[in-house]
């Protein structure tokens, strides 16, 4: 725990030094100091609107990380608890998983349209296929002497699936989850950044467009601080789910 | 305890028990039988084999957890099918099975708790079995703290909990070393004294059958069939000191001239 945040922090403080030196080198043309970006920053999340699209976001990020977590897991156990299923279906699932998802995007805006659906659809689609792969995954690594213990133990198989499958596949769906949640993150920005009039990714769609280097600067920042915390946060449940092993 | 008393009634019962696995004949694996065997109430049986004979084919039938191909198999007087572990019966693998997100406490109450009992009586079960066991400063730990001994005793209190009337343990030590298999032998046979169960070890270590079993079972390589039963004369309080008695070398002596022509049959055919 405390090592982590020593990790965490010790990234944090050499990423703010790095760039201070870079933008000492490059200068205010490309870049602003931290400082300034902090400032920036501060003043972007007291302004005026800045909470609506906030918002936008963050209700477009969740129903994403929703619906990828729900089809993800179930994907993953649906491919993992039938042999022949899983031999048919991972290499699909790898196959898309590793095409450039804004190929499908013209696909998904002719289905969605543009606006929340649309942001939604992309970010599930960037999160589903990790979730799935690394619940597949999961379920295959669980030892078979577990299940045998299950049957030993008189469970049932939905009891058996509940109490002991899932469990023991628990803490490497929960990397998945992780990487989906990054992912998904990733997404539903880029989906907000081609597709919509409102939410972060929007915003710096619009200060790309002004060239607002302060603007960019601030939201960017703002994004990133959010994706540390909360992977942080992340990475300690992913730890206190493996028990010290 | 008299032990003609003890082992007087028959508890699981094998007559002509096959297996075969696969269903083209071209292919299909003979793995075990017919066997014929008699397990009486409360002894201590141990089975040794060639690798391959058919040992933990063996364990599953009598366990419950597969079906023979043709023969009967009875448990206190009931078939066993092969579909269900019935209740009465607990089984110990060799590898290690304890739930790594489960508490040493949790992991020994989790068959207990499923089978309704209340909570109360679980919590005291489970106290006596950490006791016995020599687990109960590890209860709270989680096994990935724990060393594989105490892992696999973990595993046997989640059978003992449960209070089976027969035993199951396929190389149950085999992954531990020699000190600590000859202590957890020592143990092994101080919890059938105090259970009173029947149990069944399948090992490939004859010390180890030579020392704790009543009646060891040597079986012939594959399709494996019980060669012969040999008896050992240690009295129902023995431990791991009967290795130096003068008789113990001609118990292993007698197993490995069984075995010997066996191992070097199944080695030749290993790679068929
Ligand atoms: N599910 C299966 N399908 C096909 N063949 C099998 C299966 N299980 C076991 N066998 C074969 O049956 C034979 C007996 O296997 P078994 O595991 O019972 O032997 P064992 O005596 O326990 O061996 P070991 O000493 O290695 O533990 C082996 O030749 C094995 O390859
Ligand atoms: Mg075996």
């Amino acid at each position: 725990m405390t090592k982590d945040l020593r990790n965490h922090v010790l990234v944090l403080v050499v990423l703010l030094v790095l760039w201070q030196a870079v933008y000492l080198f490059v200068g205010d043309l490309a870049l602003r100091s931290p400082l300034d970006t902090a400032r920036a920053a501060f003043g972007l999340v007291r302004s005026e609107g800045f909470g609506a699209h906030l918002r936008e976001t963050a209700t477009a990020f969740a129903t994403a990380l929703a619906i990828a977590i729900v089809l993800g897991v179930a994907i993953g156990f649906a491919l993992g608890m039938n042999r022949l299923a899983g031999e048919v279906g991972e290499p699909l699932l790898v196959s898309f998983y590793s095409l450039p998802k804004i190929t499908v995007y013209p696909i998904v805006l002719l289905i969605f349209g543009i606006g929340m659906p649309s942001k939604v659809a992309f970010g599930a689609i960037h999160g589903i296929m990790p979730i799935a792969i690394f619940t597949l995954g999961a379920l295959r690594n669980v030892p078979p002497v577990l299940i045998r213990t299950a049957r030993v133990l008189r469970l049932g198989a939905w009891q058996s699936a509940w109490s002991v499958l899932f469990p023991a596949a628990r803490p490497e769906i929960f990397t998945g989850l992780r990487l989906g949640f990054s992912l998904t993150l990733i997404g539903t920005l880029l989906g907000e950044m081609f597709a919509s009039q409102r939410g972060l990714g929007f915003l710096l769609m619009q200060a790309i467009g002004l060239h607002d280097t302060d603007l960019i600067m601030a939201l960017t920042s703002l994004i990133v601080l959010f994706a540390v915390l909360a992977s942080m946060m992340l990475l300690a449940c992913d730890r206190a789910l493996r028990h010290g092993s | 305890m008299n032990m003609a008393a003890r082992i007087a009634e028959a508890h699981v019962g094998l007559t002509g028990v096959t297996r075969v696995f696969g269903s083209d004949p071209q292919t299909q694996v003979k793995a075990l039988g017919p066997i014929e065997l008699e397990l009486r109430k409360g002894e201590f049986f141990a089975v040794v084999g060639p690798s391959g004979c058919g040992k933990s084919t063996l364990f599953d039938i009598v366990a419950g957890l597969s079906p023979a191909t043709s023969g009967k198999v009875t448990f206190e007087g009931r078939p066993l099918t092969g579909s269900a572990v019935p209740d009465g019966i607990g089984v110990v693998f060799q590898e290690d099975a304890s739930f790594p997100w489960l508490t040493v406490a949790d992991n020994v109450a989790f068959g207990i708790r499923r089978a309704g009992l209340s909570e109360a009586e679980v919590s005291r079960r489970v106290t006596a079995t950490l006791a016995l066991m020599g687990l109960a400063d590890f209860a709270k730990a989680y096994p990935a703290q724990l060393s594989g001994g105490m892992r696999q005793r973990v595993c046997i209190a989640r059978t003992l909990v449960q209070r089976p009337r027969l035993i199951l343990l396929d190389e149950p030590f085999g992954a531990l070393d020699q000190q600590t298999r000859l202590i957890m032998g020592e143990e092994l046979l101080k919890l059938w004294r105090e259970t009173g169960a029947t149990i069944l070890l399948i090992t490939h270590a004859l010390d180890e059958a030579a020392m704790l079993a009543d009646r060891i079972g040597v079986m012939s390589a594959r399709p494996g069939r019980i060669l012969d039963i040999v008896e050992t004369p240690w009295g129902i309080e023995r431990d791991s000191r009967v290795v130096s008695d003068p008789r113990f070398g001609d118990i292993t002596g007698r197993l490995w001239s069984r075995l010997r022509e066996e191992s070097m049959a199944a080695l030749a055919t290993a790679g068929q």
